[in-house]
């Protein structure tokens, strides 16, 4: 006889399935995992698809010249420009540079922060992929004192 | 399941900032254990932001994001009161949601 706690288990289940069919359409595209694999700026943009990258003084990278711990550094992108499709945080030295990626709606400015883990002292960019495809970046050198992946 | 996410979305003006703290080990797959064997990747992958159920915000995480993963966006249009909902689900399929209201 199924308890009432199997029963909520199971309902708990059948809506998370539901909700990562139904309520988020866009995870039927597959989460950018070639993207995430890619080792450089440039073949992270040509995993999504985008321009080539180009440096532009519209887009801000926002992070501290020195990061006391690797396994914690705060990264800001930002940018004022309209026609945004994406913004993605990478550090370039670390095993996979794509740290993460927005995507941008017209619900919500294009500024965004988070923390990442920085293997070492490393350029960290912030890009802007437009609607046309152009990548848009700027780069700012984080140097860590301890490096972020416990090694 | 994991802690639950911490949620703070305070209006200005016209516009909510929203903080959010989640739970969660964000292995990256490249530390090693005590016997020398590399820990698994376990991260998030996919984040959704919604304000009042429509989707304002959605992100792709790689495994260099920090643990316990900070974030921070700025939704534009929301004022106090509204409902802010954040919802993770990582590289094993596991998933959470947590709410909190603009204040």
């Amino acid at each position: 006889m199924q308890t009432r706690r199997e029963t909520l288990k199971q309902s708990a289940v059948l809506a998370g399935l539901l909700a990562s069919t139904g309520l988020f359409p866009q995870y039927a595209l597959a989460y950018n995992k070639g993207a995430f694999e890619a080792k450089s700026l440039a073949d992270v943009l040509k995993a999504l698809g985008a321009g080539a990258p180009v440096e532009s003084k519209d887009v801000v990278i926002g992070g501290p010249d020195i990061a006391e711990n690797g396994a914690v550094v705060p990264l800001t992108a930002s940018t004022a420009l309209a026609g945004v499709k994406q913004v993605l945080i990478l550090v370039e030295k670390n095993p996979s540079a794509m740290v993460a990626l927005f995507d941008v709606t017209d619900s919500v400015e294009v500024n965004f922060s988070t923390r990442a883990k920085m293997g070492q002292s490393s350029d960290v960019y912030a890009v802007a992929v437009m609607v046309d495809g152009q990548a848009l970046y700027a780069k700012k050198e984080v140097k860590v004192t301890l490096g972020g992946c416990g090694g | 399941m994991a802690d639950p996410m911490r949620i703070r979305a305070q209006a200005a003006g016209d516009k909510a900032t929203v903080r959010v703290l989640m739970s969660h080990e964000m292995e990256s797959g490249q530390r090693k254990d005590a016997a020398g064997k590399l820990v698994p990747a376990w991260f998030i992958q996919d984040v959704e932001a919604k304000h009042n159920g429509k989707s304002v915000m959605t992100a792709e995480w790689g495994p260099a994001v920090s643990k316990n993963p900070f974030l921070q966006f700025t939704v534009k249009g929301a004022k106090a009161g509204d409902k802010i909902a954040v919802t993770w689900k990582d590289n094993k399929g596991e998933t959470r949601t947590d709410e909190a209201t603009v204040s």
